[in-house]
C-alpha cells in the first residue's frame, strides 16, 4: 500500500489515477448516481424536504457524536451515504418527516452505541430501517417506488454497481449473495410447488439493488476474509429464504419480515457474524490506513480484505 | 452516555407509531352524525363480482375487483334524487331505486329496462352516468362495461330505450369510468369514456394472458380512452384522436371542470399505475396535456373528486391512492388548484387525509353544513380470508421488470387471500388550516365493506347531504346524515337552456361574508359515481348570502343577489 504515495501524481496514467481514487468516493458517487437517476426519471424522493432532513440528520448526528466520542469531527462521507440510502429506502406515511429524522439519528448513533471491540456491528442504514419497521410499522414502509419496473434503469445501476463493487473489492460478496438468492429461492419454490419466476423476480427490484451494492457489502460491517464474507452472504440469503418460506406459509410474522426479508436477514445475521469475527480476532491493534483521506475514521481490523477504511452506511 | 438518547429514539418511534403525542384539537363534536339507513330505506342491492376466462383464475380476485358503482339522478322528474347501482356478474341485475319521498326506495330497474345489462357477449356493468344528451328534459343513462357501451334513452320517465347502435356508441371498451361534459360548449353533452384493460381484450375469451399493466408506476399499455362528440340528432362521433385525449394509461376515473378559468371545461384523469393527467381545453378545438405539477410523482390514482377544499373559490382535486403499513405509502393527493396564479396544482395532503388505506371513491361535501367541505373516502380492496394477505406475494412481483408481470400467468395465485381487506371508511372533518381529522367512527361510519363508489345526495330535500356507497361484491350502504341543526344551507337546481339542459359543467360560487365556495354540477366524479345534480352549500351560522355567481357551460355568467336560504332554489339559465 505504500506505493500510493511514492509515485508523483503528474506521471500517473488516467487508469492509475482512477485506481487511486478512494473507494468511498466511488460508493458515494454510485449512490448519488442512483438517487439522481431515480429522481430525474421516477421522482422517487417524494419531496426534497425528505432528502434534506435525512442528510441533515445523518451528518449532524455524525458530527455531534464523533466530536463527543473522539473529540473531533470525522469525515462525513459515510453519513452522506447513509442519508442518501435512507432517502431511497425508507418511505414514511403521508408527509411525515419524523421517521426520516429518527432514522438518521438511529443509523448514525448505532455506530457509536452498538459496538464491540471498537467496531460497530450493524450496517447503520439497515439497522435504522429494520428497527423502525419493527417498532413503527404504521408509519414506515420500504421503497414504495419501483422505479418504473424498467430494465434499462436496472441495467445502468447494475453496470455501475458491478464496476464499482469490483473496484472496491466486494464484488465477490454481491455475486455470492445473488447466486445464493437464485439457488435458495429456486429450491423454495420447488419445495412449495410454486412457479419459480415470481420467487426470483424480486432480485430485479430497486430494493435489492441497493441491498446488494450498498448494504451487504458495507466494508465496515462485513467480516474479514474473502471466504468468510462469502459464507456470511450465503447465510444471509439462507435466512432470507427461511423468512420467505415462513411468509409463504402465512406464519404470523411482524410486518418487517414480510415486507423486507433481505433487510431483516442482514439485520439478524450481520451483527452476529461481525461479533464472532471480532471475537476471534482478539483485542484490536492499530493498523495503517490505506487511504490518507480515510484517517478521520477508525481504521479497519488488521486482517480486513477490503481496502476501504470507512464505508459505514 | 449516547446510549440513552439512542434508546429514547427507539422508544419515541414506538410511541409515535400509535399516534401523535398531542392529539389534534379536533372534533369532539364534528357537527354531524351518519346513520346506516340502508335497511330502513329498502335498499337491498348486493353487488356481485364477475368471473372471467379460466386462464386468469390465479388473478381473478384482482381483475374482478371492480364494478360496484352508484350514480344519482332524478330519472322520473319528481324532484327527488333516485339511485342507480350496477352489478357485474352475468345474469345479476342492475338496480334503479326510485325515491318514494318518504325515506324509502323501490327498485324499478326491471320495468324501466335498465336492469338486464350483464349478459354474455355484451359484458358486465362497471358503472353508469346520467345526462340529458338530447335535451328533452329527461335524464338518459350511459352504462359503461367490461364490454359494449350502452346508451339508454329515457323515454318518458318510466322506461328506457337502448339507442347505443343508432347513437354510434356500440364500442367494446373495458371501462371503469365515463363522464358527460360539453367540451365544445355547443349545448349538447359529449361523452368521455375511460378504458382500463385494452379494448381488444375480451376477458371471457382470452387469446393471451399478457393483459396486465407493464409497470406499477408508469404503465402505458392500458385501453385507449375515448371522446365522443355529440353531433345532435342522437348521434355521436369519435373525436378522440382529433382532440388528443386518447390516453392509454390505466385510467380509473375522470372529472371535468374549468380548472384554469378560461371558460372551457378541462379533463382531469386519475390513472392506476401511473401519474395523473390534466388535459386543458383549447377552445373546444383540442386538448393539451400539461404537467401542472402532476407528473412529478406516480401513484395509483383510484378516483378524482373535485371540491373547494379551503374555500378559495376554486375547485381542487382529491385523488385517492394506496397505502399499506410496511409495504407501501403512496399517500392520497389533495391538490390545490393554483393553475391561474402558478400554473400548477400543489399537493398539500398530509397526516390523516394522506393515508386512507387502499382508498377508492371519495367525495367532497359539507356534511355538517358549517361552510367547509368534508371528505368521505371508501376503501378496502379485497376482503377474503382475513388471516392471509396477498401483500407479501404482491411485493415479490412489484419490483420486477414490467414484461414479467404484464403476463397475468406470472402472478402468484391469489387463492382466498385478502388484499387490504376489511378496511373501514374514512370521514375527514375539515378543520381548515388545522388539517383534516378522521371522525368516521365518531360519526357512525363503521362499515368495513370493500367500498368503491361514493355519491352524495340530499335524498329527502331536507338540507343534508346523505352518503351512498357501492361496495364490491357486498351490499350497498346508505348513510343518512344529520347535520348540526343550527347551521344554515342552500341548494341550487340548475336548468340549462343555452347550455345542456342538465347544466352539467355549471360552476356555482356562493359568497356569504367570509365564505366563498365553488361547486360544480358533475357529469360523473369520484370513482364510478355521480353526485346529485343539485348543488348543496352549508352556510354555518351565516343567515344570508351576499351573492351567487353561476358560470353556465355556455359561457353565460349569472349573478343572484341575496337568495333565500335553507331551501332548494331552482335557477334557469337566462335565455340571451
Amino acid at each position: 500500500m505504500t506505493e500510493l504515495t511514492a509515485t508523483p501524481a503528474a506521471s500517473l496514467t488516467w487508469k492509475e489515477r482512477a485506481r487511486r481514487i478512494d473507494p468511498r468516493y466511488l460508493i458515494a458517487f454510485l449512490i448519488t448516481l442512483v438517487l439522481v437517476l431515480a429522481q430525474l426519471r421516477y421522482h422517487i424522493v417524494g419531496g426534497y424536504e425528505r432528502l434534506a432532513v435525512a442528510l441533515l440528520a445523518c451528518t449532524a448526528t455524525e458530527a455531534l457524536l464523533s466530536w463527543f466520542d473522539r473529540g473531533k469531527v470525522v469525515n462525513l462521507q459515510s453519513a452522506y451515504i447513509s442519508g442518501l440510502s435512507l432517502t431511497l429506502l425508507e418511505k414514511p406515511q403521508g408527509a411525515a418527516l419524523w421517521p426520516i429524522a429518527l432514522g438518521g439519528w438511529l443509523a448514525i448513533s448505532s455506530k457509536y452505541v452498538l459496538r464491540y471491540r471498537e467496531s460497530h456491528l450493524w450496517n447503520p442504514t439497515n439497522f435504522a430501517i429494520v428497527t423502525l419497521l419493527l417498532v413503527a410499522p404504521e408509519h414506515i414502509s420500504v421503497l414504495s417506488h419501483q422505479w418504473g419496473n424498467d430494465l434499462a434503469t436496472n441495467l445502468v445501476i447494475w453496470v455501475f454497481g458491478l464496476v464499482i463493487a469490483s473496484r472496491v473489492r466486494v464484488l465477490h460478496i454481491t455475486l455470492t449473495y445473488v447466486a445464493a438468492f437464485f439457488a435458495l429461492n429456486t429450491v423454495r419454490s420447488l419445495m412449495l410447488g410454486q412457479p419459480i419466476l415470481p420467487e426470483i423476480a424480486p432480485i430485479t427490484g430497486p430494493m435489492y439493488q441497493l441491498f446488494v451494492f450498498f448494504m451487504i457489502t458495507d466494508p465496515r460491517t462485513v467480516v474479514r476474509g474473502r471466504r468468510p464474507q462469502m459464507i456470511v452472504a450465503v447465510i444471509i440469503a439462507l435466512v432470507e429464504a427461511m423468512i420467505r418460506f415462513a411468509s409463504d406459509q402465512a406464519w404470523p410474522l411482524p410486518t418487517a419480515f414480510n415486507a423486507a426479508p433481505p433487510l431483516v436477514a442482514l439485520w439478524l445475521v450481520g451483527p452476529v457474524a461481525k461479533w464472532i469475527d471480532l471475537y476471534r480476532a482478539g483485542p484490536r491493534k492499530p493498523v495503517p490506513v490505506p487511504f490518507p483521506e480515510a484517517q478521520a475514521t477508525p481504521p479497519l481490523p488488521a486482517r480486513g480484505s477490503s481496502p476501504v477504511a470507512s464505508g459505514a452506511r | 452516555m449516547i446510549a440513552v438518547p439512542f434508546v429514547a429514539a427507539i422508544g419515541l418511534a414506538f410511541r409515535l407509531n400509535s399516534g401523535p403525542i398531542r392529539a389534534p384539537a379536533d372534533a369532539a363534536n364534528p357537527g354531524f352524525v351518519l346513520h346506516d339507513a340502508t335497511k330502513a330505506a329498502g335498499i337491498t342491492f348486493v353487488h356481485h363480482r364477475p368471473s372471467f376466462d379460466s386462464k386468469i383464475t390465479n388473478v381473478e380476485p384482482h381483475v374482478a375487483a371492480l364494478g360496484a358503482s352508484v350514480s344519482v339522478t332524478d330519472f322520473d322528474g319528481d324532484g327527488l334524487p333516485d339511485l342507480y347501482f350496477t352489478n357485474s356478474r352475468f345474469g345479476e341485475p342492475n338496480a334503479l331505486y326510485r325515491n318514494k319521498g318518504d325515506g324509502t326506495f323501490e327498485d324499478v330497474a326491471a320495468s324501466a329496462g335498465v336492469a338486464d345489462l350483464n349478459r354474455p357477449g355484451e359484458g358486465v356493468s362497471m358503472g353508469g352516468v346520467w345526462g340529458d344528451f338530447d335535451n328533452d328534459g329527461r335524464e338518459d343513462l350511459l352504462v359503461y362495461r367490461y364490454g359494449y357501451l350502452a346508451l339508454l334513452k329515457n323515454v318518458d320517465g318510466k322506461r328506457f330505450e337502448d339507442v347505443t347502435q343508432t347513437a354510434g356508441l356500440r364500442r367494446w371498451v373495458n371501462s371503469n369510468g365515463a363522464i358527460w361534459f360539453d367540451y365544445d360548449r355547443d349545448g349538447l353533452l359529449d361523452l368521455y369514456v375511460t378504458a382500463y384493460f385494452r379494448s381488444d381484450i375480451d376477458l371471457w375469451r382470452l387469446t393471451t394472458t399478457r393483459i396486465m399493466h407493464n409497470s406499477f408506476e408508469y404503465a402505458d399499455n392500458g385501453g385507449k380512452n375515448l371522446l365522443f362528440h355529440n353531433v345532435g340528432g342522437g348521434k355521436f362521433e369519435d373525436v378522440t384522436d382529433k382532440l388528443g385525449v386518447g390516453s392509454t394509461r390505466w385510467t380509473l376515473a375522470a372529472a371535468s371542470a374549468d380548472f384554469d378559468e378560461d371558460g372551457w371545461p378541462d379533463l382531469y384523469l386519475a390513472n392506476d399505475y401511473g401519474p395523473e393527467e390534466l388535459f386543458l381545453n383549447d377552445h373546444g378545438k383540442r386538448f393539451v396535456l400539461v404537467k401542472a405539477g402532476l407528473s412529478s410523482e406516480s401513484k395509483s390514482g383510484m378516483s378524482v373528486a373535485l371540491g373547494d377544499a379551503f374555500n378559495r373559490g376554486r375547485l381542487d382535486a382529491f385523488v385517492t391512492n394506496i397505502s399499506e403499513r410496511g409495504y407501501l405509502f403512496q399517500n392520497n393527493n389533495l391538490r390545490l388548484n393554483r393553475l391561474v396564479d402558478a400554473k400548477r396544482f400543489v399537493n398539500v395532503a398530509e397526516g390523516a387525509v394522506a393515508d386512507a388505506g387502499w382508498a377508492w371513491g371519495a367525495q367532497f361535501g359539507d356534511l355538517n353544513n358549517d361552510g367547509m367541505n368534508e371528505l368521505f373516502v371508501a376503501n378496502g380492496f379485497i376482503s377474503a380470508d382475513s388471516t392471509t394477505s396477498y401483500w407479501y406475494a404482491m411485493s415479490k412481483i412489484a419490483g420486477a421488470n414490467g414484461r414479467f408481470f404484464e403476463d397475468a400467468a406470472s402472478w402468484p395465485a391469489f387463492g382466498n387471500a385478502s388484499l387490504s381487506g376489511y378496511e373501514r371508511s374514512r370521514v375527514y372533518l375539515n378543520r381548515g388550516v388545522a388539517g383534516w381529522s378522521d371522525v368516521a367512527e365518531r360519526v357512525g361510519a363503521t362499515d368495513t365493506y370493500d367500498g368503491r363508489a361514493v355519491a352524495f345526495a340530499d335524498l329527502e330535500n331536507r338540507g343534508a347531504i346523505d352518503v351512498i356507497v357501492a361496495n364490491q361484491n357486498q351490499p350497498a350502504t346508505l348513510y343518512r346524515t344529520t347535520p348540526d341543526s343550527a347551521n344554515h344551507w342552500v341548494e341550487f337546481h340548475l336548468v340549462g337552456t343555452r347550455s345542456n339542459r342538465s347544466a352539467i359543467g355549471a360552476e356555482v360560487v356562493v359568497e356569504s361574508g367570509d365564505l366563498k365556495q365553488r361547486r360544480i354540477v358533475d357529469g360523473g366524479m369520484g370513482f364510478a359515481s355521480q353526485n346529485d345534480r343539485r348543488l348543496h352549500f352549508g352556510l354555518g351560522r351565516r343567515e344570508w348570502i351576499d351573492r351567487v355567481v353561476i358560470h353556465w357551460p355556455s359561457g353565460t355568467e349569472q349573478v343572484l343577489r341575496h337568495p333565500l336560504i335553507d331551501r332548494l332554489v331552482t335557477v334557469t339559465e337566462p335565455a340571451g
